[in-house]
């Protein structure tokens, strides 16, 4: 029975994960990402992790995705032209993927943690529940939960000022520029008439 | 069911996605593609967890999710702030650094 519902969520977790990339339109990308982050949380739970299934259902296939569908139907495709600015990138890049899969494959399985017993020990009853997560995240790792909800609090406003800030009259419509896209141009729009306005 | 098994599945979630991101020129799908590498590595850490039978490893698990959550509304904003600077959506076209 476990042997099936491990499968099930590989293969799902999987699939989602290969259809990630290889679909070609983005908005099916973010649809076969949910698929993999709810097979994947199906795995968690075969690992006694609840909190975690619970987290990943409800922050990402919930939460964040519904960030991604957004911005995907927002923004639209992206034409992928076929030439190849490196030379043989389509054939090498899935080469150096199936070579990290083989290394990171012998790195984990001729270690020696084989010899702790690979079915993992007896777990005590409530591991990883709420109140068991809870009790270790808000007595040991204190500080680490604090700095999660500052990084929090200023991803959320280094978003709104990206995203947020008008763009210019123009002044980088057309030409391919990252110092335009983080605003870095003194002249953008309508602050700077009306600070002027204000100091005359 | 043997940890080994999760282990090998997340070394290959990983590979997919970094196959992904080396591939894929579109920037949305780049960071989708890392958050496929994330969760491999969110499925390592909880099988460790549950290999060693320690809850350490599951808050390792939920402060990667933050980070993805935080570096998915960084990254989303950047592609907002481009878009609507009416610049290209394309990794190859957005190289370079000055106007």
């Amino acid at each position: 029975m476990v042997e099936v519902a491990f499968f099930a969520g590989a293969i799902g977790a999987l699939g989602g994960a290969i259809a990630v990339v290889g679909l070609r339109n983005p908005f099916y990308s973010v649809l076969a990402l949910i698929i993999h982050l709810t097979a994947l949380a199906g795995l968690f739970l075969l690992l006694y992790a609840q909190f975690v299934t619970a987290a990943q259902v409800v922050i990402y296939a919930g939460g964040v995705m519904v960030l991604y569908v957004f911005v995907a139907a927002y923004v639209g495709g992206v034409e992928e032209p076929a030439w190849e600015p490196i030379p043989g990138q389509r054939i090498l890049a899935p080469l150096l993927a199936g070579a990290l899969f083989i290394e990171i494959s012998i790195a984990v399985l001729g270690s020696s943690l084989s010899g702790l017993g690979s079915e993992g020990p007896e777990l005590p009853l409530g591991f990883g529940t709420p109140a068991d997560i809870g009790q270790i995240l808000l007595e040991r790792f204190l500080i680490v939960f604090e700095a999660a909800s500052i990084l929090l609090l200023l991803a959320a406003v280094g978003a709104v000022v990206l995203a947020g800030r008008k763009p210019g009259d123009g002044e980088t419509t057309g030409a391919v520029s990252a110092a335009g896209v983080m605003g870095f141009t003194p002249d953008r729009g309508e602050t700077a008439p009306a600070e002027s306005g204000e100091a005359g | 069911m043997a940890v080994e098994w999760y282990l090998v599945l997340s070394a290959l979630l990983f590979a997919v996605g970094a196959g992904g991101v080396l591939v894929r020129r579109s920037l949305l799908v780049i960071l989708l593609c890392l958050e496929i590498m994330l969760n491999a590595g969110n499925l390592a850490l909880v099988a460790f967890s549950r290999m060693h039978g320690n809850a350490d490893g599951q808050i390792f698990a939920i402060v990667v999710m933050v980070v993805a959550a935080c570096e998915v509304v960084v990254g989303l904003g950047l592609i907002v702030a481009i878009f609507r600077r009416k610049l290209p959506l394309n990794v190859d076209d957005l190289r370079g650094l000055k106007g």
